[in-house]
C-alpha cells in the first residue's frame, strides 16, 4: 500500500510541474497586459511593474524565475489585487469553497446513488423512465438558469432562505443545492448503469440460480462492483466541486476560489491563476488517488501495483 | 462506505473555518454594496471609484468632501493662496493623530505625495500630482526628489508650489492620490501595509477586516480629530459584482445601500423611478465612442461627422440605459459652475447622408465594412446593437459588432486596432480639464490617434491663465474643436448615478455630480 | 435492427428542430438582428415567442440560434470524438512507455482550466484567421472566424475524458482471446485496431457522444457570456438563455425571454440524451 502511494506521488510530480509551466506560459502569451486598465498606463510605469513582479525579460526567463520561487514555497503576489499574496487570497477563499463543495458532494452522492439504485430496480418500468428523465433534466439545466430561478422561488417567492451572502448556515443551503444538482443526475445515471450491468453478469446469475434473495443480491453482491464507474467519476468530480463555480459564487455572492479560474485569466493575473491551478491540480491528483484506492478495495481483481 | 467516514470529517473541518471567521459577528450598523472587490486600499495605487470611497473613510486629506461633494477643510484647518494662484500655504489641525497615536505632520503629506510620484511606487494615477511644480520631472526620472516643490517648513505648515494656477486645487487635495499615508508603517511593511493588522490611517474609520471578495469591515476610529462627527460605529462594504445579486441583497434587507447604478439591474430602472428609495442624479462622466483617425474610413473628418449626425442619441438613452441619462452633445457634462460646454451638432440624417455622398459613398455604396469594438458587458452590447441598427438604417453602411474580453479590448484600444470603440470617462475633479486633457497630443488616454496643434495650444494657454473666466473660455474653444469640428469622438450620453437607500431610515447620502458619498456623513435619520 | 416507437418519436422531434434551424430563418418575416420599436412585447399573434429588449423577434432568434448551437454541438463533439478515440486507441494498444507518456499528457491538459486554452486560442488567432479568410474565396465567412475557432477550441478541450475511457476499454479488450489470435495469424496493428477493437468500444463511444453534445453546447454559452463566443447580433441558444437569465429579478421579469430558450435548449439536450439511451438499448451490448 505504502509503496503504491509513494510511487503514485512521485509519478505525479512531473504532471504538476508541466501543468504549472503550461498555465504560466499560456496566460503570458495571451494578448493584453495584466497592468492595463481603462485609464492608460505609461510605458515607464508598466516597465517598473514588470520588473517588480519578475515579468520582464524573455518568457523562459520569467518561467524559471517563477518556478524557482514556487520551489521556495512562494506563490507570488496577485497582479490585480496589488499588495496581496496569492497564498493569502487562496488561504481565505479555499476553505469557503471546500465547505460548500463538501456539502454539495455529499448531497450529489447521497441523493444520486439511491435514485440510481431505485431506477435500476424499476428497470424498464415507469419509475425507471421517470427517474431517468429527471436525471437527464438535472444534467441539461445550466447553472446560470438554475441559480437565479431558485433564488426567485426560495428567497422571494417562498421567503424561506436568504437570497445571497455569506456568514450564516442558512446562506449555504441554496448555493450548495444548485452546485450539487447537475451531479445528482450524473451520479444517478452512473449508479443505474453500473447496477444494470452487474445484475446481468454471470456471477449474479449464478447466485440468483442458487436461490439468493433479490434484496441480498442487490445490496450484498451487486452494489460493490456496480459502484465502480461512479468511484472513477467521483475523483475528478470532487476536485471540481470543491473548487467552486464562477456562476454560483457570483449569483450567491460567495467569496470562494472558483471565480479566480476565470477572472484571473481575464485579468491576466498570471500568478493568481497559476496558484489556483496548482491547488486544483493537487486536489485532482489527491482524489484520483483516493478513487484508485477505493476501486482496489471494492474490486478484488485489481491489484494496486498495476 | 468510505464516503460516510471521509466526508463528515471534511465537513467538520470546513465548518471550523466557517465559524471562526467574522461570520459569527452581529450585523454592522450599515451594510453597503460597494461594487467589485477593491483592488487595493493603498491611496497611492488606487485607480477606481469604489476603492476611493473606502480610502476616503480611512484617510483624511488636506480637504475632505461633505455629503454634497463640496471640498471643505479636512486635515488642514485653513489655507492661504498667493495672488498669482500658484502657491498654497496650508495650516494643519494641531490635534490630528494617526490611528496609532502618532501626530499627523506636514511632512507626512510631503512624503505621501512624493511616494505616489516615485517611479518605484508605480502609481497608475501619479499624473494627477503633475500640477505641482517639479512633480512631472521627478516622476519621469529627469529631476531629483528635491525638485518637487512641496515644502514643510514646520510640522503644522505645508507649502505647495504649482506649475500653473489651478482653480480646482482644493478639490484635488481631497482626491485619493493626495491622501496621506503613515510613513513608518509603509516603510516597515512595504506592499503589505494595507493589511488590517498593519494598517494605520488618519480618517474617521479604521480598517478592521478585509476579506477577499466578501467585505471590508470598517469601525469608528477613536483617534480621529472630531470623533463626535462619526455617526456609525461599524460599516461593512460588501464586494458584489452582479447587479441582480446586489439588488437581491438590498431587496431582502441584507444591504442598506446600493452605491452604484451598475448594482441595479437596468431592466427594472424604469419601474424604480418614483420609488422613494431610488435616488438618481447626473454624474460627471460621459459614455462615448472613439473613432480611429489613423486609418480609413474614419481618417476622413466628413465620414466621422456623417456617423455622428446619423445617431439618434435619445433613442439610445430611452431604450438602453433607462436611468434618465441626459444625451451628450459635448464631452464635458454640465454642472461645472461658469463653464458652458459647447454643443456639437444635433441629429440630422439628411446632412449625414449628404456628407457620406460627398466622401464618395452615396447611400453607403462601396463603404468598407467597419466594426464597433466593445468589451463584453450587457450594457455595452445593448448600446452597440442599437447604434449599429441606426447607422445601418440611416446611412446604408455595414457595421459589425466586435466584442472582446477585457484585456484584449484594452490592448486593441492601445494599439489602435479598431474602427470605432466604446469608451467612457469619469471626471477626477470638477473641472473640464479632466476630460479635455485626455485628447491632447500623445496622451495615453487619447486612444484615437488624433492630434491637433490648435487644440494643444488652447489647452496650454488655458492652463497658464490665472483668470478663471478667461480660462473657461479657452477650454470651451478647445472643446468646440473636439466635439463640433474634428470629432475624433462621438459623445453619446452622460452617466446618471443611482443610489438606493430608504430615506426614512438613513440620511447624509446626497446625490452629487462627483458621486462622492463620505461614509462618515451617513447615519440613521434624524440622529 | 429496428427502432422502437419512442426512438422514432425522439428522432421525429429532433428532425423538426433541425428543419426549423434550416428553413425557419428563411421563412420568418423578421431578421435575426432586426430591431423594432415593439420592445419587450409578450407573446402574441405577431411575435409568437415575444420580443426582446431591442424589439427583436425571439422565435426568429431561436431558430438562428439553433443553427449555431447544433453546429457547435455537432462539430465540437465530433472533433473531440475523433481525437479522443484515436488517442485512446493508440495509447491503449501501444501500452508501455508510450501509454504512460500519452496519459500523462492527458493528465496535464485535464488539470488546466479550459478557459485558459480557449482564451489564448481565440484571442491569438481571431484576427489572423479573419484576415486570412478575407483574402480567399471564403471572404463571406470572415465575419464568422471567431465562431470557427470556437468550434475547434471546444472540440480540442472536450476529448480528454473520452481518451481515458477508450484507453481503459482497449486495455481489457486487447488481452481477449480473439485479439490475441488475430495477432498470432499476423494481422497488422491498424487492422487489429480498426477491425477488432474499434467495434468493441463503439457502444461506450455513442453514450459518451450524447454526454459530450450537451456539455459542448453549454460550454459555448458560457464562453459567449465572457465575450469569447458568438458575436452579436447573432445568438446561440445558450446566449439567449443567459441573456434571459440575467433579467431575472424580484420586481418584474419578462418570463418569455427565459422560458422559451430554456424549453428549447433543455428540451433538445433531453432529446439527445434520450436518443443516446435508445441507441444503447438497441445495441443490446451495454445492457446485456
Amino acid at each position: 500500500m505504502l509503496t503504491f502511494l509513494a510511487r503514485r506521488f512521485i509519478s505525479s510530480i512531473p504532471v504538476v510541474i508541466a501543468v504549472l509551466a503550461l498555465c504560466f506560459l499560456l496566460v503570458r502569451i495571451a494578448p493584453g497586459s495584466p497592468f492595463a486598465a481603462e485609464r492608460a498606463l505609461d510605458a515607464r510605469t508598466k516597465a517598473v511593474l514588470e520588473t517588480k513582479y519578475g515579468l520582464s525579460g524573455s518568457l523562459p526567463e520569467q518561467l524559471l524565475r517563477y518556478g524557482s520561487r514556487v520551489l521556495r514555497g512562494d506563490l507570488g503576489d496577485s497582479l490585480k489585487f496589488r499588495g496581496r499574496t496569492v497564498a493569502e487570497i487562496i488561504g481565505q477563499s479555499l476553505p469557503r469553497s471546500l465547505l460548500i463543495g463538501s456539502i454539495s458532494f455529499t448531497l450529489a452522492l447521497a441523493l444520486g446513488i439511491p435514485l440510481g439504485a431505485y431506477a435500476a430496480a424499476q428497470h424498464r418500468g415507469k419509475g425507471d423512465s421517470f427517474f431517468n428523465s429527471l436525471a437527464l433534466l438535472t444534467l441539461s439545466t445550466p447553472t446560470f438558469v438554475l441559480a437565479p430561478v431558485s433564488v426567485l422561488v426560495f428567497a422571494f417567492g417562498l421567503k424561506l432562505l436568504p437570497p445571497a451572502g455569506w456568514g450564516t448556515p442558512s446562506q449555504l443551503i441554496l448555493p450548495a443545492f444548485c452546485l450539487a444538482i447537475p451531479f445528482i443526475g450524473a451520479a444517478a445515471r452512473l449508479t443505474r448503469a453500473g447496477l444494470l450491468d452487474t445484475l446481468n453478469s454471470d456471477f449474479v446469475r449464478a447466485a440468483r440460480a442458487k436461490g439468493v434473495s433479490e434484496a441480498s443480491l442487490v445490496y450484498r453482491h451487486a452494489l460493490r462492483p456496480a459502484i465502480l464507474p461512479l468511484v472513477a467519476y467521483a475523483g475528478p468530480l470532487a476536485a471540481n466541486i470543491l473548487t467552486g463555480s464562477l456562476v454560483i459564487e457570483e449569483v450567491f455572492a460567495i467569496p470562494g476560489i472558483g471565480q479566480f479560474f476565470v477572472n484571473g485569466v481575464i485579468n491576466r493575473d498570471v500568478f493568481l491563476v497559476s496558484g489556483v491551478v496548482l491547488v486544483y491540480c493537487f486536489l485532482l491528483l489527491l482524489f484520483n488517488l483516493m478513487a484508485d484506492w477505493l476501486t482496489a478495495l471494492l474490486d478484488p481483481r485489481i491489484r494496486l501495483s498495476s | 462506505m468510505i464516503f460516510r467516514r471521509v466526508f463528515p470529517g471534511l465537513l467538520g473541518l470546513s465548518c471550523l473555518f466557517f465559524f471562526s471567521g467574522c461570520g459569527s459577528q452581529p450585523r454592522a450598523d450599515l451594510v453597503l454594496c460597494n461594487g467589485a472587490e477593491p483592488q487595493t486600499l493603498d491611496p497611492a495605487l488606487v485607480s477606481g471609484q469604489l476603492e476611493g470611497r473606502i480610502c476616503a473613510a480611512l484617510h483624511e486629506g488636506l480637504t475632505r468632501r461633505d455629503a454634497r461633494g463640496k471640498s471643505i477643510p479636512g486635515a488642514a484647518q485653513s489655507w492661504k493662496i498667493s495672488p498669482d494662484g500658484k502657491t498654497y500655504t496650508f495650516t494643519l489641525r494641531p490635534d490630528m493623530k494617526w490611528s496609532n497615536g502618532d501626530p499627523v505632520t506636514a511632512e507626512d503629506f510631503r512624503y505621501s505625495w512624493v511616494r505616489a510620484l516615485d517611479p518605484a511606487t508605480a502609481s497608475p494615477y501619479a499624473e494627477i500630482l503633475f500640477f505641482i511644480r517639479g512633480a512631472e520631472d521627478f516622476q519621469a526620472g529627469r529631476a531629483p526628489v528635491a525638485a518637487v516643490e512641496v515644502v514643510a517648513p514646520d510640522a503644522g505648515t505645508l507649502v505647495v508650489h504649482l506649475k500653473n494656477p489651478v482653480p480646482f486645487f482644493l478639490s484635488l487635495t481631497s482626491f485619493t492620490t493626495y491622501l496621506p499615508v503613515h510613513r513608518a508603517t509603509v516603510e516597515k511593511h512595504g506592499d503589505r501595509w494595507t493589511r488590517p493588522e498593519h494598517w494605520v490611517g488618519n480618517g474617521p474609520y479604521r480598517l478592521k477586516a478585509w476579506r477577499v471578495n466578501d467585505r471590508v469591515c470598517l469601525e469608528k476610529n477613536p483617534a480621529y480629530h472630531s470623533p463626535e462627527r462619526i455617526r456609525l460605529n461599524r460599516i461593512d462594504a460588501l464586494a458584489v459584482t452582479r447587479a441582480s445579486t446586489a439588488f437581491n441583497l438590498y431587496s431582502s434587507g441584507q444591504a442598506d445601500v446600493l452605491l452604484d447604478k451598475g448594482l441595479i439591474p437596468s431592466l427594472i430602472l424604469p419601474k424604480l423611478r418614483g420609488r422613494p428609495d431610488f435616488h438618481p442624479a447626473p454624474l460627471f462622466a460621459t459614455y462615448f465612442y472613439r473613432f480611429n483617425v489613423t486609418r480609413p474610413p474614419f481618417d476622413n473628418p466628413k465620414i466621422r461627422r456623417a456617423f455622428s449626425l446619423a445617431l439618434n442619441k435619445e433613442a439610445v438613452v430611452d431604450k438602453m440605459t433607462r436611468g434618465g441619462e441626459p444625451i451628450a452633445l459635448s464631452l464635458t457634462p454640465r454642472g461645472v459652475p461658469g463653464y458652458r460646454p459647447p454643443e456639437g451638432p444635433a441629429q440630422d440624417e439628411d446632412t449625414a447622408r449628404a456628407l457620406l455622398r460627398d466622401a464618395g459613398f452615396p447611400n453607403g455604396q462601396g463603404f468598407p465594412r467597419v466594426s464597433i469594438l466593445y468589451n463584453k458587458s450587457e450594457l455595452n452590447e445593448q448600446v452597440a446593437v442599437e447604434v449599429q441598427a441606426q447607422w445601418t438604417r440611416a446611412l446604408g453602411v455595414q457595421v459589425e459588432l466586435r466584442n472582446q474580453e477585457w484585456a484584449t479590448y484594452l490592448r486593441s484600444l492601445d494599439t489602435l486596432d479598431f474602427d470605432i470603440a466604446r469608451s467612457s470617462w469619469v471626471g477626477d475633479y470638477d473641472d473640464p480639464l479632466t476630460f479635455l486633457d485626455c485628447f491632447a497630443t500623445g496622451r495615453g488616454n487619447n486612444r484615437t490617434g488624433w492630434s491637433d496643434a490648435t487644440y494643444d495650444h488652447l489647452l496650454a494657454r488655458a492652463q497658464a491663465e490665472a483668470n478663471p473666466a478667461s480660462r473657461f473660455r479657452l477650454l470651451e474653444q478647445a472643446e468646440e474643436i473636439l466635439v463640433s469640428r474634428a470629432m475624433p469622438i462621438l459623445p453619446i450620453y452622460h452617466f446618471v448615478g443611482c443610489l438606493m437607500f430608504d430615506p426614512g431610515k438613513l440620511d447624509g447620502l446626497l446625490p452629487n455630480l462627483l458621486d462622492e458619498h463620505p461614509f462618515a456623513e451617513i447615519g440613521p435619520k434624524g440622529k | 435492427m429496428r427502432l422502437s416507437r419512442p426512438a422514432w418519436l425522439i428522432l421525429g422531434l429532433l428532425g423538426v428542430l433541425v428543419l426549423a434551424a434550416i428553413f425557419g430563418p428563411v421563412m420568418s418575416p423578421y431578421g435575426v438582428g432586426e430591431v423594432s420599436g415593439n420592445r419587450l412585447a409578450p407573446p402574441d399573434g405577431q411575435h409568437w415567442f415575444g420580443t426582446d429588449l431591442h424589439g427583436r423577434d425571439l422565435l426568429t432568434r431561436l431558430m438562428y440560434g439553433a443553427r449555431i448551437s447544433l453546429l457547435v454541438g455537432l462539430v465540437g463533439a465530433s472533433i473531440s470524438l475523433l481525437i479522443g478515440v484515436a488517442y485512446g486507441l493508440v495509447a491503449g494498444y501501444l501500452g508501455g512507455w508510450a501509454d504512460i507518456l500519452m496519459m500523462r499528457v492527458v493528465d496535464v491538459l485535464y488539470a488546466l482550466p479550459r478557459i485558459v486554452l480557449v482564451i489564448v486560442l481565440i484571442s491569438l488567432f481571431d484576427l489572423k484567421l479573419k484576415t486570412l479568410l478575407d483574402e480567399t474565396f471564403l471572404a463571406p465567412f470572415a465575419t464568422h472566424a471567431r465562431l470557427l475557432l470556437l468550434f475547434v477550441g471546444l472540440g480540442l478541450v472536450e476529448w480528454l475524458t473520452l481518451a481515458r475511457i477508450v484507453r481503459a476499454q482497449v486495455l481489457t479488450i486487447k488481452e481477449r482471446p480473439f485479439v490475441l489470435s488475430s495477432r498470432l495469424i499476423g494481422q497488422t496493428t491498424p487492422v487489429i485496431l480498426f477491425r477488432q477493437i474499434l467495434p468493441q468500444i463503439l457502444p461506450i463511444v455513442t453514450t459518451y457522444l450524447t454526454l459530450a453534445l450537451p456539455a459542448v453546447i453549454l460550454e459555448e454559452s458560457f464562453l459567449s457570456f465572457l465575450g469569447l463566443g458568438v458575436q452579436a447580433p447573432l445568438a446561440s441558444w445558450g446566449t439567449l438563455l443567459a441573456d434571459g437569465a440575467s433579467m431575472l429579478n424580484p420586481v418584474a421579469t419578462p418570463w418569455w425571454l427565459i422560458v422559451f430558450p430554456a424549453v428549447v435548449l433543455v428540451g433538445c439536450l433531453l432529446l439527445l440524451n434520450l436518443l443516446g439511451d435508445q441507441l444503447r438499448r438497441l445495441d443490446g451490448h451495454a445492457e446485456r
